[in-house]
């Protein structure tokens, strides 16, 4: 694929940190597409979108928007990016539309009449002070500035923690309006993967610092398999097939990233599933064991 | 000619898509995605465009939405509508004019006589699957096709 059609290109991304490594993470989102990033707490989620806004600096690899290195064209990159973070910070005594005119300046894209727009969707309270909103509130806050300044790739961190079931629809619902767009793409972390499901182009899964997978969320429904039987049915042959075992007294709970093959392999008795993402996200990688936990 | 716009029903709540962005008259095309189907939603969506071309419900020159309006409207992946829509192509089912749009195909009549044919045969030969299953033998089937035949005459 054409490098200056992808608005993310990520090669061989590391970060070292006292007690936590990005190991070596891969991945590309061409333009006109959603990007999902799951993983359990702790699996690099967040320290790869800092890394992609420069907010910490990587150690190696390149990391490259819309063709342009996110480094040397750092402020070009910037300019072109709307960005949630998942505890946004403002300044907490001033009110939102003071923080509003004092961003729109550092955009030459900024429009004002679609801020004052989501911000009427939104309903929010512009002449509050920043510090008396309630988190979903500075998170709308955030979406509704991310989105004002004509960005093309949007990164959000966690955007739905902390929304309810009905603006969380909304928001994915704002996210397909932007990608009537073709060139807009959107990346956004959640561990609400039923968000993901349905509306992520691709899913890209890290865990433990490392890139398990990232592809297009169909491949991933089609290969994915959960395999559940009772537990004496777990010979060490299933086992070493398995990519993930959870033992329980009744039973077994085995992870494939080979449903075809599984469905080959375990005959009568055992039952066969697509793996949901929370599914491949609990079982990845777990031990069996009688445990339990 | 005519310009279709979905008609959604996503886990039983059913909301008919109000046409505002085209001046073109819509009219509705039904899709009904099933979270709990077996099938991908990308062959629920091929089927059941395919199955309204083929009852005659889509015609030829019909407008289908864009595959980033459907997936928009259907709350699904741009990808998983695109995957659709190119297998639909791939059939014959539907042509796509670059900068226009996508448009129903037109139908050759035979060919389609001979593909709702075949539809027939594969539902017949489920039904001969499910018979096996409990031993119903080929006259008693042939017998019940029979009866179901005679209740619509």
């Amino acid at each position: 694929m054409n490098r200056m059609n992808n608005a993310l290109d990520i090669e061989g991304v590391c970060k070292r940190y006292e007690g936590f490594t990005l190991h070596d993470v891969s991945l590309q989102l061409p333009r006109g597409y959603i990007m999902g990033l799951i993983g359990p707490n702790g699996a690099g989620k967040t320290t790869l979108i800092k890394l992609m806004l420069n907010l910490i600096r990587r150690d190696g690899g390149a990391i490259r928007m819309f063709g342009l290195d996110n480094l040397e064209d750092e402020a070009e990159v910037k300019s072109r990016i709307g960005f949630v973070p998942d505890e946004p910070r403002y300044h907490p005594d001033a009110s939102l539309s003071e923080l509003a005119s004092s961003v729109a300046p550092f955009y030459a894209n900024w429009d004002d009449d679609r801020f004052r727009h989501l911000a009427g969707e939104f309903e929010l309270p512009l002449k509050k002070r920043f510090k008396k909103l309630s988190h979903g509130m500075k998170t709308k806050f955030a979406l509704a500035m991310a989105l004002s300044h004509g960005a093309e790739l949007v990164l959000l961190d966690e955007p739905t923690t902390g929304l309810d079931p009905v603006f969380r629809r909304r928001l994915l619902d704002m996210l397909a309006g932007l990608l009537q767009d073709e060139r807009v793409s959107v990346l956004f972390s959640s561990h609400i993967t039923a968000d993901l499901e349905r509306a992520a182009d691709f899913v890209t899964f890290l865990k433990d610092g490392r890139l398990v997978f990232s592809s297009p969320m169909d491949q991933v429904a089609e290969n994915w398999g959960v395999v559940k039987g009772g537990q004496e049915m777990l010979d060490a042959e299933a086992h070493a097939f398995l990519q993930g075992v959870r033992v329980r007294r009744h039973g077994f709970e085995g992870l494939t990233s080979r449903i075809d093959e599984a469905r080959r392999r375990f005959g009568n008795g055992f039952v066969i599933e697509r793996a949901s993402l929370e599914d491949i996200m609990v079982l990845f990688g777990k031990e069996g064991s009688n445990h339990e936990d | 000619m005519r310009v279709l716009a979905p008609i959604l029903c996503i886990d039983g709540m059913y909301s008919r898509y109000a046409a505002a962005e085209s001046t073109e008259p819509e009219l509705p095309m039904r899709i009904v995605i099933s979270n709990a189907s077996p099938d991908p939603i990308y062959e629920q969506i091929l089927q059941q465009i395919r199955a309204q071309i083929l009852s005659g419900e889509l015609s030829e020159g019909d407008q289908l939405p864009s595959i980033r309006k459907l997936a928009r409207d259907l709350q699904i992946s741009v990808i998983t509508t695109k995957r659709s829509y190119e297998e639909l192509e791939r059939e014959g089912f539907i042509n796509t004019v670059g900068g226009k749009g996508t448009f129903v195909a037109a139908q050759n009549p035979e060919f389609l006589r001979e593909k709702r044919m075949k539809a027939v045969e594969e539902r017949l030969a489920e039904a001969v699957d499910q018979a096996r299953l409990l031993n119903v033998g080929s006259d008693e089937l042939a017998e019940m096709l029979r009866l179901l035949y005679a209740e619509d005459e």
